[in-house]
Formats: C-alpha cells, sequence, structure tokens
C-alpha cells in the first residue's frame, strides 16, 4: 500500500504546530499502523530529518500509552482497539491518513503527537484508592462478591487510562474515566466503605483540573476502546449527589 | 569461599522466613521518615514496593519511564497469579507450589527463596482483594481458579485475561494513595542512566529526564531496582517496546554481579511473525491451553496445501491431526511448562510441519472445546484474547484455529541477590523480573506476578529495614559530591559521544540485527559453536554502533531515538554476556537448550553434577572479560530429578 | 452540599431537574392546547381556567424561574465546557459514528428553541395570561387569537420549526436528565431513551397538529 499522511508537528507545549505531508510505500496491509510509523520514523532518520514522536510501549492494547487522533477518531477508524492494535488493512491503498494529537485543555502537547496526560495520575491521587495498608487484611474468601458485581467492577476496571474519552469528548471531559474507578470500587464491598469520600474527591480534582463536564453525548463510550459504558457515568453521579447531599 | 554469601537462614526449610524475620532488626518510625530510598520501575515489583514502603513511612522516589506509573509492562500479564490456597479442596500446599517451582524451574533455582515464595503467596490474594481487585468469582460469591502449565492443581487466579493489569492497578492505586499522602514522590518519564556508589555503598542515582534532556542526581540511603528483564534484547519479542535492561545494566558495570543470564524464557503459544516490518510480537496466554489443544498435520501432503491456503485447518479430520504434546507428555498433556511446549513446536516446524507460509507455526485449537461446552463458556473464559487475536490477524479463532509459535516473553535471569534479595552492592536491591532468584532455568505461568508482588509487599519492606537499621546516623545524601559529580559526567559524556556519531544507520537498523543474532544464535536451541559466533557478532555489531548508528535531534528535547540509543548500546553489551554464560552451560536445562546436551528422545539433560549452580558474572571493565563465580545449589527438601510430565 | 452547584456534576443537576420540571409543564401546555380542537368554547374556558386558578398563578413565576435558570446554566456549562477543550481543534473529526446530533447541539437546539418562545410569548402570553399579572385586559376571545396567528402560513411554519427544533432538545434532554441524577444503568439507559423518543415524539406531534389543524381549516375546508 501506499499512503499520504498528513502529520501534526509541533516541538515543544509552546511552539506553534502545523501539519506535514509524507509519503510512505509498500506498507503491507498486515502492518500495524504504529509499524508503518516506524516505517516512516526510519526513512526520515535515513533522510535525516526528525523523526515523529508519539508515544506508545506495549503495542498490545493494555498499557495505554498509545493515543493518536487517525482520521478524526480517537485510536483510528476501528472499534474496540487501542492505535497499536489498529493495522493497515483499515485503510484503502491510495488513502491520505490525518494524524493529530489529543487535543484537550487538560492535556497540553509535549512535542508532535505526545501529549501530557498526568492530570489523570492526579485524580486518581486524589482518592482513586482503596485505604488499606499492606498485610493485616483477612482472608480473600472472608466476604463472597455476588459474581454480577464482581464482573461489573472489572467492566469497570478495563479502563486503561489511554485519554480517548477526553479526546473525543467536545467538552474536553473527564467523566468516563473518573466514573470508571469510583464504579469499579464502588461495586466491590472493599470499596463502599469510602465510596462517598472517593467521589468527591475525584470529581473535585476533576473540575480543578480543568476538565469539562458530562453532556451525555455518549462519544467517550463508543470510542473507549475497552467499551466502559457511560452507565458508570449514572453511576457517578448517584454517588456524587448522594455524597454531597448528605454533607 | 565465594564472594557470594547468599545469607539463607539456618534450620527447616518451612522456618527460615519467619526465623529471619525474627532476627532482623527495624527501623523505628521516627527514624524511617529520616531515610531516602529510590525505587526504579513502577510495575508490580516496584510499584508494591514504592507503595509498602512509604506505608511504612520512609521517604521514597520512585522513577518510572513510561508517562505514568501505570503502563509498567506488568500490566500485559494475562492469564494470572498463582497461589496455595487450595481453595479448590484439590491437596494444593505450600509444599507443592514450592515443588513446582523448583520442578519447572529445572532445579536451578535457590530452594530457601522459593519457599519463601510459596509462603507469602497467600498472603498476596488477601492483600489484592482487599484493594479491590476484581477477581472472577463464582456464583457463590468466592473466588475463582484456572491451571497453569506445570501444574495439576487449579491455584490460578485471574481477573478475565488483564490479570497483570488489575494486580498492577492495585499497587498503583497503593502507590497514588502514597504520592498523596507525600511519603512518596513520582518521577515520571524520568530515566536512570546510572547508579552512584559512595564508600561502596548505592546511594544514588543519575536520571534523563525524557521530556527535557535534564540530567539530574537523587541521592538516597538504598537504591531499588525493579526495571523487569531484558527480553528487548532479542529486538522481537513480547516485550513492551521501552523495556529495557539498562538500569540493571548499570548496575552490573557498577560492581553489582549479574546471575544466569542465558535463562530466557521462550513462551510458546504467541502470534507469529508476520515479515519484516514487525516491531513486536503478541502473547496469547498460556490459560488458553487450559482449553486449546496444540497440533500439526500428521502428513507433508496437509502442510503443503495449508500453506499453498489449498485447504483451511478445520477441513483436517481429527484422525489426520498430530496432536503432539498429548502423545509426547500424556500426564500434562497441552499443560506442560512452556519451555518445553516450545521446543516441542520448534521440533515440528523444524521437521517441515510448519502451517503458515514461513513455516514457523503451529495450531492452537478449540474446536473440541467449543464443542464440549458451548462458544459461550469459552467466549466468556477468553473472549478478549479471542478478538485480540482477531484484530492483528483478522483470522476468526472461533472457527479456524489459531496460529502460534513461541517468542521471547521472560529472563529468568538478572541481577543476582541474596535472600534479602540484596544485590552484591550493599544497600542496592533487585526486585521482580530485574533479579535472578525465583524462577530457575524456567518460569512457570502465573508465577511472574506472584514474584513481583511478593518481592514488592512482603519481602523487601523486611528487609530493607535490617540494612537501613544501620544507617539512621547517616543524614540526606548530599549529592555535591565528586562521586555524583563523576557519575553525571560520565552520563553526560555517553550521550554526547552517542549523538555526535551520526553515521548512516538508525537505531533500529541495528537493533534488528542484534535480535537477528540472539535469535539465531541464543535462542531456542544454542550449541558452541553458535555461541562463539554470536558473541564476535555481537562485538563486532557493537564497534558498529558506535561508528555508524545516527541519533537526530539534541539532548535537550523530547528525543525518542536517543533513548533508544542509550538502551541498544546496552543491549550490546548484555547480549554478548548472554551468550558467554549459554557457552558456559554446557547442560541442558529449562529454557537453556544445548543442541550437544538431549536425551535420545530430545528432551534437555541436564548435568547436576557440573552445572548445579548460579553462574554470576562480575564485571571487571571494558575490554576486560567478566569473571565468573558459582553459588552452587543445594537441594535438602527436593529430591531432584530429571523432570518427567510424561506420566 | 457545599459546593454542590460549583461542581460540574452539581451544575449538571441544575440542568437535569430544571429540564425535567419543564419537560412537565410541556405536557400541561399540550394538553391544554389541545382543547383547541374541543372548539371555541373550550378553548376559552381552558384559557379563562388557566388564567384565575391559583395553582397555576403561583406556578407562573416559578416556571419562568425554572426556564431562567435552565437557559442561564445552559450557558455556564457551555462556556466551561468550551474552555476545556481548549483552543486547538482537530482538523478532522467525526463524531457521527459515536453520538447523535441532537447530543452536541443541545446549545443551538436551545437557543431556536429559546428565540421562538419569545416570539411566542408576544403573540399569546402577552395578550393572554400576563393582562393578568399587570391588571390589563387579556384578549376577549382567545380562540379568535390563536386562529388568526395560525391562519399566517409563515407563523404556522416558524411555529413548526420551533416544535422539531424542541423535539431533538428532547430527544436527548429527556433520557440525558435522568443519566445526569443517576437514575439509569446499562439497561435503563436504552430504555429511558426509547421513553424519551415517545414523549418528544408526543410533545412535537401534539404542537405540530394545532397550527396544521388551523390552516387547514382556513385553506383547505375554508371553514374559518
Amino acid at each position: 500500500m501506499n499512503l499520504k499522511l498528513k502529520i501534526w508537528r509541533q516541538k515543544s507545549a509552546k511552539e506553534k504546530g502545523r501539519f506535514e505531508e509524507y509519503q510512505v510505500e509498500n506498507i503491507s496491509p498486515d502492518t500495524s499502523f504504529l509499524e508503518m510509523l516506524d516505517i516512516l520514523n526510519n526513512n526520515l532518520i535515513h533522510e535525516g530529518k526528525d523523526p515523529v514522536v508519539f508515544d506508545h510501549d506495549c503495542r498490545e492494547g493494555i498499557c495505554g500509552m498509545c493515543s493518536l487522533f487517525i482520521d478524526g477518531r480517537a485510536h483510528g477508524p476501528d472499534d474496540d482497539i487501542t492505535t497499536c492494535q489498529l493495522h493497515m488493512r483499515k485503510f484503502k491503498d491510495g488513502d491520505t491518513i490525518t494524524i493529530e494529537p489529543w487535543r484537550s485543555a487538560a492535556f497540553p502537547i509535549i512535542k508532535d503527537l505526545a501529549v501530557d496526560r498526568s492530570a489523570f495520575d492526579k485524580i486518581l491521587q486524589a482518592g482513586g484508592f482503596i485505604s488499606v495498608n499492606t498485610g493485616g487484611v483477612p482472608d480473600a474468601n472472608a466476604i463472597p462478591i455476588p459474581k454480577k458485581d464482581a464482573d461489573e467492577s472489572m467492566d469497570a476496571s478495563a479502563c486503561i487510562g489511554c485519554g480517548a474519552c477526553v479526546a473525543t469528548c467536545k467538552n474536553g471531559s473527564a467523566m468516563l474515566f473518573v466514573a470508571a474507578r469510583v464504579s469499579a470500587l464502588a461495586k466491590l464491598p472493599q470499596g463502599r466503605i469510602e465510596a462517598a469520600r472517593r467521589a468527591k474527591a475525584m470529581v473535585a480534582k476533576m473540575d480543578e483540573l480543568g476538565f469539562g463536564g458530562c453532556t451525555n453525548t455518549g462519544a467517550c463510550e463508543a470510542e473507549c476502546p475497552k467499551g466502559i459504558s457511560i452507565s458508570h457515568i449514572a453511576r457517578l453521579n448517584r454517588e456524587f449527589l448522594a455524597a454531597k447531599l448528605k454533607d | 569461599m565465594s564472594v557470594l554469601d547468599s545469607k539463607i537462614p539456618a534450620g527447616p526449610l518451612a522456618d527460615k522466613w519467619n526465623k529471619h524475620k525474627a532476627d532482623i532488626k527495624v527501623v523505628s518510625p521516627a527514624n524511617k521518615r529520616k531515610l531516602d530510598i529510590i525505587v526504579i520501575g513502577t510495575g508490580l515489583g516496584g510499584g508494591a514496593a514504592a507503595a509498602a514502603l512509604g506505608e511504612l513511612g520512609y521517604n521514597v522516589k520512585v522513577f518510572c519511564i513510561s508517562d505514568s506509573p501505570r503502563r509498567a509492562h506488568s500490566i500485559a500479564a494475562q492469564g494470572g497469579i498463582n497461589a496455595a490456597k487450595n481453595y479448590q479442596n484439590d491437596n494444593d500446599s505450600v509444599y507443592r507450589l514450592f515443588y513446582d517451582t523448583i520442578k519447572g524451574g529445572d532445579y536451578r533455582a535457590r530452594e530457601a527463596n522459593v519457599y519463601r515464595l510459596a509462603q507469602v503467596s497467600n498472603s498476596i490474594i488477601d492483600q489484592c482483594v482487599a484493594q479491590g481487585v476484581p477477581f472472577a468469582r463464582d456464583y457463590g460469591g468466592l473466588l475463582d481458579n484456572r491451571s497453569f502449565g506445570g501444574a495439576q492443581v487449579s491455584r490460578t487466579f485471574y481477573a478475565r485475561g488483564q490479570t497483570g493489569q488489575q494486580l498492577l492497578l492495585g499497587a498503583y492505586a497503593a502507590l497514588n494513595r502514597q504520592i498523596a499522602k507525600g511519603t512518596v514522590k513520582s518521577y515520571p518519564r524520568h530515566e536512570m542512566l546510572d547508579l552512584v556508589l559512595v564508600d561502596g555503598k548505592a546511594r544514588g542515582i543519575i536520571t534523563r529526564n525524557l521530556v527535557t534532556g535534564e540530567i539530574e542526581r537523587f541521592g538516597a540511603h538504598a537504591v531499588i531496582i525493579a526495571s523487569g528483564g531484558y527480553g528487548n534484547v532479542f529486538f522481537l519479542s513480547t516485550n513492551a517496546m521501552n523495556s529495557n535492561g539498562s538500569a540493571a545494566w548499570q548496575c552490573y558495570k557498577k560492581g553489582a554481579m549479574f546471575a544466569n543470564p542465558c535463562f530466557t524464557q521462550i513462551h510458546p503459544t504467541c502470534i507469529p511473525v508476520h515479515g519484516t516490518q514487525q516491531s513486536k510480537l503478541t502473547l496469547m496466554s498460556e490459560s488458553l491451553r487450559n482449553d486449546g489443544r496444540i497440533w500439526v498435520p500428521k502428513h507433508k501432503e496437509d502442510v503443503e496445501k495449508l500453506r499453498k491456503k489449498e485447504i483451511k485447518a478445520s477441513q483436517i479430520p481429527e484422525d489426520q491431526r498430530d496432536y503432539y504434546l498429548e502423545r509426547r507428555y500424556p500426564a500434562f498433556g497441552n499443560l506442560v511448562p512452556r519451555d518445553v511446549a516450545s521446543r516441542a513446536a520448534k521440533e515440528r516446524c523444524d521437521a517441515g510441519f510448519g502451517v503458515n507460509d514461513t513455516g514457523l507455526a503451529v495450531f492452537l485449537d478449540f474446536s473440541t472445546a467449543i464443542a464440549r461446552l458451548g462458544k459461550e463458556v469459552i467466549e466468556q473464559r477468553y473472549g478478549n484474547l479471542f478478538q485480540m487475536y482477531e484484530k492483528i490477524t483478522d483470522v476468526n479463532p472461533y472457527e479456524e484455529p489459531m496460529m502460534i509459535y513461541p517468542a521471547v516473553h521472560y529472563t529468568m535471569g538478572g541481577i543476582w541477590v541474596d535472600y534479602n534479595l540484596m544485590t552484591t552492592i550493599p544497600g542496592l536491591y533487585a526486585l521482580g523480573e530485574a533479579n535472578f532468584s525465583d524462577h530457575g532455568a524456567n518460569r512457570l505461568g502465573a508465577s511472574a506476578l506472584m514474584q513481583g508482588l511478593a518481592d514488592g509487599y512482603f519481602v523487601i519492606p523486611y528487609t530493607i529495614g535490617d540494612y537501613l537499621s544501620k544507617d539512621i546516623q547517616t543524614p540526606k545524601i548530599d549529592t555535591n559530591t565528586p562521586e555524583f559529580e563523576a557519575a553525571e559526567k560520565g552520563v553526560r559524556e555517553k550521550i554526547a559521544k552517542i549523538l555526535a556519531i551520526q553515521g548512516t544507520r538508525s537505531v533500529d537498523d541495528i537493533h534488528k540485527e542484534l535480535g537477528h543474532i540472539m535469535w539465531s544464535y541464543v535462542g531456542m536451541a544454542r550449541n558452541k559453536d553458535g555461541l562463539i559466533k554470536a558473541m564476535d557478532l555481537i562485538r563486532e555489531l557493537r564497534a558498529k554502533f558506535w561508528k555508524e548508528v545516527r541519533v537526530p535531534g539534541t539532548n535537550e528535547e523530547f528525543n525518542q531515538e536517543l533513548e533508544k540509543a542509550i538502551r541498544l548500546a546496552d543491549f550490546l553489551e548484555l547480549g554478548e554476556l548472554m551468550a558467554r554464560d549459554a557457552l558456559n552451560r554446557e547442560e541442558s536445562c529449562g529454557g537453556h537448550f544445548r543442541e550437544e546436551y538431549q536425551t535420545e528422545e530430545g528432551e534437555a539433560l541436564r548435568d547436576d553434577e557440573h552445572f548445579a549452580y548460579v553462574a554470576v558474572w562480575e564485571n571487571k571493565g571494558e575490554n576486560e572479560e567478566p569473571v565468573l563465580h558459582k553459588e552452587e545449589l543445594h537441594f535438602e527438601n527436593i529430591k531432584v530429578a530429571q523432570r518427567n510430565y510424561k506420566d | 452540599m457545599s459546593n454542590l452547584f460549583t461542581s460540574s456534576i452539581g451544575k449538571k443537576l441544575v440542568m437535569s431537574l430544571s429540564g425535567l420540571f419543564l419537560i412537565l409543564f410541556l405536557l400541561v401546555h399540550l394538553g391544554a392546547n389541545l382543547a383547541v380542537f374541543g372548539g371555541e368554547s373550550a378553548y376559552n374556558a381552558m384559557c379563562e381556567f388557566m388564567d384565575t386558578n391559583i395553582f397555576i398563578r403561583i406556578m407562573v413565576p416559578v416556571l419562568a424561574l425554572g426556564f431562567i435558570i435552565h437557559i442561564l446554566y445552559a450557558f455556564i456549562i457551555t462556556l466551561n465546557n468550551r474552555k476545556a477543550r481548549g483552543n486547538m481543534r482537530y482538523a478532522v473529526q467525526d463524531l457521527s459514528k459515536s453520538s447523535t446530533w441532537e447530543s452536541r447541539n443541545m446549545l443551538v437546539l436551545g437557543i431556536i428553541v429559546l428565540g421562538i418562545i419569545i416570539i411566542h410569548l408576544f403573540d399569546f402570553w402577552s395578550q393572554m395570561q400576563l393582562q393578568h399579572f399587570i391588571g390589563g385586559t387579556p384578549t376577549e376571545n382567545p380562540y379568535e387569537l390563536v386562529i388568526d396567528k395560525f391562519s399566517n402560513p409563515l407563523m404556522a411554519l416558524i411555529y413548526i420549526v420551533w416544535v422539531w427544533a424542541l423535539w431533538f432538545h428532547l430527544r436527548h434532554g429527556f433520557w440525558s436528565a435522568f443519566h445526569t441524577v443517576g437514575l439509569d444503568n446499562q439497561i435503563w439507559i436504552s430504555r429511558w431513551k426509547c421513553i424519551a423518543k415517545i414523549y418528544a415524539l408526543i410533545v412535537a406531534v401534539g404542537f405540530t397538529i394545532i397550527p396544521l389543524y388551523v390552516l387547514a381549516q382556513r385553506f383547505v375546508c375554508g371553514s374559518l
């Protein structure tokens, strides 16, 4: 396959960015999207040019490091995958592909296609945990948990923290991300104990860091590589409002 | 007397750990606040250690190369974590887990360490459940288990096909809690580039800020390395792209000895290589072997037709299939340990039965399980893995069998540590995959997660106290000393040297060449001539690297090529040590298979008389040959025997 | 309750509750309007009741407040969200696969609805109920007023545009209100969405048939 790439290049957070066009040739349809970018970068290095910076790591869809807004969609034109799992067979020979970084006020660009997602860490530091120290905990089977609850917790806990929800949301909202964590812990008896505190602290931090509010468009759910449901946002709303009303 | 003192406590095996805990010193809470600890890496070992030490009140600084601690490659572990809970009433016990691990490791691991691992395994599950890890449960609300290779009991706890992710999120949450409390300070996108010794003790590190290129000094009373394995020396592996051996390698160069570098695990169930442009290999969880059956056609005619795509696998009748694992190892069948399964696949492919166009693939077939249990059950168990397979290969594994082939997955070798997990440098510790201690020559499935968390949550918080109790009078480590200055200067010079080359080849070009050498000569099957050749080739390639590599840009920016080049420079040295170690070990054991040493049936032939030792390498400086030290292994509680998975 | 209404979810709660209140009002309004099919006397009797009933009279300022809050918060939330989105926009973005058009354009729809509400208030309410509040003289025959206004095809058209903008607005707003207060889950999301569509359709069709009825009477049957 031969493809034209329109890629966002930006030296640093402070400098202005622009699109640059590149050509890649003889790409096998079985190549992954990031491997295609590897090939481009290898060519650029041989031509004495600066390679394109993009975040990536595990290349199997679980670490959440890769991002990229490809042809208008977070993680590109396929459902339930991350960019590293996207393969070139999803494109046609001769296509022009536009590649942009996540764009959201809370995710400033570091360079080219890499953005700073440390805001996510900060939200989780505000309360995305269960306050237990190591050791001195009861036996793992001491508290039976209904399978349905454990499964639902697992559904929410599948979040990989990639930021596709924020990148897709027209409001730059992190509600799905926050809801996934709140919901994952709220569904377990161990996490219920501080559920109210957690919901309040995480929402407050999310607001403070400049994420937008949720207007229930559901775009986050559609673009989430792990298919996390916005029903978790409803649970977050419930948890948060109930907690606030008690204050 | 060897320079190696493993500090294994005396007394009966089952009492060693408790006795040791009772004997070692502790640090009072008031003094803990005054002590600094650096942790490199935020996977299960490092993340758990940093959290647990923070909880104890130490001042912890934790470093990772990713943008968040949550991205460490522990996250990619799929299948599960072992523990000797015996919840299934199938006669599991601490001893049985210990025994299976020693046997699975082909009798090349230390008894005392492995027994402790089995002992604390149960606490790990308790801890993770308390942290909110959503393990799979049965309808009664209790925890569910599955089976893994090398075990005849069901002791593996799992969270769908994302167990590593869930355990890491648990450790990361515990870490976040400490970061919020201020006991832990997190430094993401920071790479350790050197270890600093003061008076022979580990006292700090030099890092590069990966975004700005700033070179920084950090001092501490102790340094913990939990930077994972070095499988990426092969270029193609199941490791993450950024996984590297550099932190461990810097420790080696500063005097920490390196143990069993040649012990590499080749995982049997990975998606086969598709072409030269491939950047990494994808693992398909070992748990798939619970229900999947591995086969190739019995007849070459069918193989030819498959390769020409004239027939589909599902069209080959049952009696024309060779379920070679079930044939060769009736007792364990498809659930033999990884090294055995990998070699068996290679044997069939070498014999010309590989089922894809490259001849390097075998089938992993679920049709029997789907017929027995129904598609829904299989979907529930492995849905995400099947989906992942289909996304990558465009083949629906519910209809056609998966194609798999072995790939580099894990390195059992690593920095040598004693029973306290301290390296040969005082104050320097190594945890998880970065150390060598628990898996011998082959790691059993679902044991890496167990080891990382055991080391991080339940071993290091105790053992480090013993060392630090002698350091409570030591003030904060001053980084404005000649030692730090020299280390920083060394780092700056190395970077400047790499950037100055401006040759003609990209880092990946050279790395791929290294990978090719490693896979050809230091891969699944090794022999003397090949290993000697590999060492020569690696030396040549290393020289080429320092002449021909081209790294664009500067140090003072986000420069991913520079990061890769620094790591590759270390791989080019590490690779040679791996070959040297493999050459030295004139036997076959676990993941290390020397073609000269095999039984008539093609099984690994161990030589316990001459090689029942840990090969520990000491760096003697550039252009000097490393020196081999031996830590003899004593098996007092297990009868050493030829591994038998046949009956 | 501290800071509830400054938090992102709190602001949404305001939108949700005021929205639900307006949703209820629309049903009452529609119900009242349908009296037009009962003819002149029925319609005028309904108007008389609406203008004088004490409960309705109390609710009118509450309703106005509901409108104001709903509109005010819409602007506050939208401004905040635009800021969160950042200054840089995607060169290419395709949201059509991931969300509905109405969900992304609630403010625009809201503004259309608001604009026509103002015309509507001028045309009808100012000459009917408002006069009771300010002690003025309400129109004597509200029925005639309605017929008169909707006999103008342009007026009817504007009114119908309003109704269908409202239809869009309600399709998203209705289920969204329940979602925001947390009254749903995976199953109930689709149920509320279904109920929302039914409700929006009832309201839209209900309000549309009135001007159509008037126009049909005048130009087809020529009876009025």
